[in-house]
């Protein structure tokens, strides 16, 4: 039993095995550590056998969970030892080291050594290293080495299969190494190797590339159809490799894998060959009783239903595809059934096969009752997708039905998607109102506030809606326990609108305030507010006035006049003066304006929760599309299938040209959910204004022409300070076309991240993903025709600023229906600026010219790198930039209030990197980064952030650089990104704040003067 | 990316061998392999082999008293990679002769060895039994 020979390691491990509990194995592990740790001090002349023991040791312990922190120059100094035996403690060494380990730098020089040496065993040594740790600068200084090594001839397939992954590596670290010209041959030369070892990881090589820039690589293209040919028929293809009978199925899912990243075939020959394997492969799969065999049979087929749903196969092809995939939800064997969901939703994404999904849809709702957790949500995922108008109603109410059921883990998600399938496809709002009641009665706990706001908006935006929900707010309370949160939206609905019920018996203002009343002892501090201002709107609306409900009310008032909490006591204080005002009352407590109609933010939730990875394939780019497109209350679909233009201002009176006209008005009869702005005093005069503002324009344009001046107007949704900096206003011209969700708030979540949606209206969705390297980036637009007529005159012209250097590759003049046309933009960095590129934007759609400018999120972080530095670097770094303008400071007030950790992660988002531990004191904050232009190179960044613990609202920054411009519009961005404010969700918990005068802002002391004192 | 990590844990939840080829700190780890070794011991035999866990899945296979398990990617083929598992303790038996728990915890550097061969930097890199054993048939001859 010794770990080849080394008989300390094993005994060791003994010893902990035969550790009775973790006292006992910690206490042993320490043991061992200070052992270790005085034998690498104190005996220099440790033999190389002796340090590769010890390392080992390091790493079990490591392994087992406890932190070893010394020991990783010895690693570095095992990897230069001489002899093999030593040598192999490099494998080790990348269980435990990273590449941010400065002192792997210092191996470089030996690794290279041996990748060019002649010894292979050492070769395949070193380029496993550095396969698996290999950083920045390996890239820069062996890439080219490793690329010989992959295509030489004269080596061996056991380097060069290591030689590709190797290279993969320092790709992803640093994509210009084999951004050589000539090197898309070498690649397709590659793929005529016979090895399928070298295979197998040239492929994944591939993949990369691909992925990345499909054009480069086309000529790979029918080699990959070579390679899937010859595994397919089984030529020439070793027994070593055959799994089960099946021709190296691992190679042939790689190999479908990287088909699925070129968007189309053209070469018909070569699209024949392919559909013949697929086609074999779909139709000669059969279930076998060996699980091995089965599953590595199933695998390869389950990629070629993605292949085939990515190339928009024919009809035939496709129904086979979903014949299969029916054929699957309904087996007993857990793993294909879960495989059976997943691609049918995936299907559902790509392709028009809604209709015959739907013939599932009762086998679906099956599996959402499985024993197994992972079954369900792939279910309740296929659903989520497949709802429509013809199916909301069923599939709502099995979730509904599921909920009281279905376990914790799931219940947020399962109320959150249920709330989002009534809003999006109620057949009548009546409908909506009752799921989302029985969503909060049911699950409660799970109903986040966003869902019950969402409800209020709809019923105050809709005043055919007022009595009923009011009616049902009342029957639920009558229920002998409801959930907090029943109690909060019933009796908010109540105070508004339980006038309107008045006569239906037990609906007196007074039966209506003694059953709210009875709640009162059973809530929370927050919801107390909430029955407060019912209790004063009841007040209001008795009429005439009942001296004896009046006195209990005031009696309430004053009771909580002294209360502890402040919102309550500011209520009860405002709502008891108030009361006493007679009929001025009535004025001040009137009924709530409409919202200004907005995106639902529980769609936003909901995309929020899907996280993506960094290499997404091109299904699930367009999944995520999919998924984010996310419709406006006014925008659900009629059942007859035409998409109505979203709405405008119903107020003013506008030529209609399009044939939806009816459909139209009639929708905005239903809800009224268009802007008029709540902020106003009086709605009817701030209508009345905004009717003569757009009187003209509506004149010129089609329904909806208001759209523009609607989101200036109601302005306060629109944050503020990261704009102003934006030399381009959203809009400048009106469109009859209005945006879905918010432009600017996409802009800035584009900021942030790479890939998502820039731009979505009724007809259009502008998809981004991006990929930044060092001063470069490359940006796709995907621009997806939503509709099943062709987008005409699309014109996309690109507005640089003077610091980026653009070109946007040709975009068609037509988008035909459904289809998605991809537009790079390469992008050159040129110097530090916060100047924004801008989009112009334009297309055609019937009658509607459609015109934006748009932002692209091409931002100064984009060229940043983030680097973790440690105090050793760091300080130097620190001293030697003394003062401005290299070094500025500033205290930057009215900073969105965030705790420590989520500033931090605010920092890393910008990819500036927080290098922890630095700054003594926990309150400060100390990042780097490096920023690339062509004109700075390659340069550091570093910042630091004092925050002040008894205002967070406030803090001092410092950023230094070496570069003037640098060091100012670094600060500047960082300054932007703190004090942008997103938009706030509008609950109605602040809704009786018009009538109650501001409280006075208590002017602060000094900020600067209290961080003085504090630093 | 591909693989994101690969462990070995027995049925008490000791973990037996780990190897992530993105990089995690101890702490992040050790949350980690809570985590999922919580949610997947826990399941039984007829449920399948996928767990999904925040933004990745983990495809799992019992053998004995001995988990693997493997994170992945949400796009990745699941199919395949259970397969891969089983590759890999086809590999081991090999190698071992019927390989057990102890087998790898006592020659944790040939286990380790065998992974390397098997996957690099998150990629498959040989499946080929022959060609992944060659190198530690090596090691065997020169120590």
């Amino acid at each position: 039993m010794a770990l080849s020979g080394m008989r300390g390691l094993s005994v060791f491990i003994s010893d902990i095995r035969n550790c009775q509990n973790k006292e006992q194995e910690r206490l042993r592990v320490d043991k061992e550590l200070g052992n270790v740790r005085t034998r690498f001090k104190n005996e220099k002349g440790l033999t190389p056998y002796e340090k590769k023991k010890y390392v080992w040791k390091m790493l079990y312990i490591y392994m087992l969970g406890y932190d070893v922190d010394f020991g990783h120059m010895e690693t570095v100094s095992l990897i230069s030892a001489p002899k093999y035996p030593e040598k192999q403690a490099r494998s080790y060494s990348t269980c435990m080291l990273n590449e941010n380990h400065d002192f792997l730098r210092l191996a470089i020089n030996t690794v290279r050594n041996d990748i060019i040496g002649r010894n292979e065993t050492f070769q395949c040594l070193a380029l496993t290293m550095v396969g698996n740790i290999g950083g920045r600068e390996f890239a820069e200084s062996l890439a080219p080495d490793v690329q010989k090594l992959l295509i030489s001839s004269s080596c061996r397939p056991l380097v060069r299969k290591k030689a590709a992954l190797c290279l993969l590596r320092l790709y992803r670290k640093n994509a210009d190494v084999v951004n050589v010209d000539g090197w898309a041959d070498r690649m397709t030369q590659l793929l005529d190797e016979r090895d399928l070892g070298v295979l197998t990881s040239s492929m994944s090589l591939l993949v990369a590339l691909v992925s990345n820039n499909h054009e480069a690589y086309w000529s790979c293209l029918p080699k990959c159809v070579k390679i899937l040919e010859r595994l397919a028929r089984n030529q020439d293809v070793p027994q070593e490799y055959t799994y089960y009978g099946i021709p190296s199925p691992w190679l042939q899912v790689k190999t479908m894998r990287a088909l699925q990243y070129f968007p189309v075939i053209e070469d018909p020959n070569t699209r024949r060959s392919l559909f013949e394997v697929l086609q074999r492969v779909l139709v000669g799969t059969d279930v076998v009783k060996n699980v091995n065999k089965n599953n590595a049979s199933h695998a390869v087929l389950f990629e070629a239903l993605s292949l085939v749903m990515h190339l928009d196969a024919e009809k035939e092809m496709m129904s086979q595809c979903v014949a299969l995939l029916g054929k699957f939800i309904a087996v007993r064997e857990p793993n294909i059934r879960y495989l059976g969901l997943e691609n049918m939703t995936r299907m559902l994404m790509v392709t028009d096969v809604q209709e015959i999904i739907k013939k599932h849809q009762a086998q679906i709702i099956t599996s959402l009752k499985d024993p197994d957790i992972s079954i369900r949500r792939r279910a309740l995922d296929l659903l989520y997708g497949m709802c429509d108008v013809s199916n909301a109603k069923d599939i709502v109410e099995e979730l509904l039905q599921y909920l009281s059921t279905s376990d914790f883990a799931m219940r947020e998600e399962l109320s959150l998607k249920a709330a989002i399938l009534a809003e999006k496809f109620a057949p009548d709002l009546s409908w909506y109102v009752d799921v989302i009641l029985q969503l909060i009665d049911k699950a409660g706990d799970f109903v986040s506030d966003d869902i019950w706001f969402r409800v209020v908006q709809f019923v105050t935006n809709n005043e055919d809606l007022q009595p009923y929900a009011a009616l049902k707010a009342r029957e639920y309370l009558d229920k002998p326990a409801i959930h907090e949160t029943m109690v909060k939206v019933s009796a908010y609905l109540l105070g508004e609108y339980s006038h309107l019920l008045a006569r239906r018996p037990g609906c007196s203002p007074k039966e209506i305030f003694i059953i709210i009343h009875e709640k009162l002892p059973t809530v929370s501090t927050p919801t107390i507010p909430i029955l407060l201002s019912t209790y004063a709107k009841i007040l209001m609306h008795t009429q005439p006035p009942d001296p004896e409900l009046q006195n209990q009310i005031l009696a309430i008032f004053q009771k909580y006049e002294s209360c502890i909490d402040a919102e309550i006591q500011q209520r009860a204080v405002e709502y008891f003066t108030l009361s006493r005002k007679g009929p001025a009352l009535a004025d001040i407590l009137a009924e709530m304006p409409k919202f200004p109609e907005r995106q639902s933010a529980l769609i936003k939730k909901a995309e929020d929760i899907e996280t993506d990875t960094a290499e997404q394939s091109a299904i699930k780019l367009r999944a995520q599309q999919q998924i984010s497109n996310a419709l406006v209350v006014t925008d659900y679909r009629p059942p007859n299938g035409t998409p109505p233009p979203v709405s405008s201002l119903n107020l003013v009176k506008v030529s209609s040209t399009s044939s939806n006209s009816d459909y139209n008005s009639v929708d905005q009869g239903a809800d009224h959910t268009n802007g008029t702005v709540s902020k106003s005093d009086s709605q009817t005069a701030s209508a009345d204004l905004l009717g003569d503002l757009l009187g003209p324009l509506a004149i010129e344009g089609p329904p909806g022409a208001a759209t523009s001046e609607q989101s200036v107007l109601s302005g306060g949704d629109v944050p503020s300070a990261a704009d102003a900096a934006a030399i381009v206003p959203v809009q400048d011209q009106p469109n009859s076309v209005q945006p879905i969700g918010n432009i600017a708030e996409r802009f800035h979540a584009l900021c942030l991240k790479d890939s998502g949606v820039l731009y979505e209206d009724p007809y259009i969705q502008i998809g981004i993903k991006a990929d930044w390297r060092a001063h470069q980036g490359r940006l796709v637009l995907f621009l997806g025709n939503k509709n099943t007529s062709p987008l005409v005159s699309v014109q996309a012209l690109i507005l640089p600023p003077l610091n980026l250097k653009m070109e946007l590759s040709l975009v068609p003049d037509t988008i035909p229906p459904r289809a998605q046309v991809q537009c790079p933009l390469e992008i050159i960095n040129l110097r530090p600026s916060r100047d924004v590129a801008v989009l112009d934007f334009s297309y055609k759609f019937g009658t509607n010219v459609v015109n934006n400018k748009l932002r692209l999120p091409a931002v100064i972080n984009k060229f940043l790198q983030p680097i973790q530095l440690s105090a050793e670097e760091f300080f130097p770094q620190w001293r030697s930039l003394s003062g401005p303008p290299l070094k500025l400071q500033e205290v930057v007030r009215g900073v969105r209030p965030l705790p420590l950790m989520e500033l931090a992660n605010l920092f890393n988002s910008c990819r500036v990197m927080v290098c922890p531990g630095l700054d003594p004191n926990p309150n400060n904050l100390v990042a780097s980064t490096t920023f690339y232009s062509e004109s700075t190179r390659a340069m550091l960044c570093l910042v630091r952030i004092e925050t002040d613990p008894a205002d967070r609202t406030q803090l001092r920054m410092t950023v230094a650089s070496g570069d003037p411009t640098l060091t100012f519009e670094l600060k500047e961005f960082i300054k932007e990104q703190l004090v942008y404010i997103p938009e706030a969700s509008h609950g109605p918990t602040q809704v009786p704040a018009p009538a109650v005068p501001q409280a006075p802002v208590i002017p602060p002391d000094d900020p600067a003067a209290i961080l003085a004192g504090l630093l | 990316m591909g693989i994101r990590f690969i462990l070995m844990v027995n049925k008490q939840g000791q973990t037996r061998l780990a190897q992530y080829y993105e990089y995690l700190t101890l702490e992040e780890r050790r949350a980690l392999e809570g985590e999922i070794v919580r949610k997947c011991l826990a399941r039984t035999e007829q449920q399948c082999s996928f767990v999904e866990h925040r933004n990745y899945k983990i495809v799992y296979r019992r053998y004995a008293s001995l988990f693997f398990l493997v994170g992945v990617d949400n796009d990745e083929n699941e199919l395949a990679i259970l397969e891969f598992i089983h590759l890999l303790v086809e590999t081991m038996d090999r190698h071992f002769g019927n390989v057990c728990e102890l087998d790898i915890m006592f020659h944790l550097d040939k286990a380790h060895f065998m992974l390397e061969e098997m996957v690099m930097n998150g990629c498959i890199v040989e499946t080929s039994k022959s060609n992944i054993l060659m190198p530690i048939q090596l090691m065997d001859k020169t120590s």
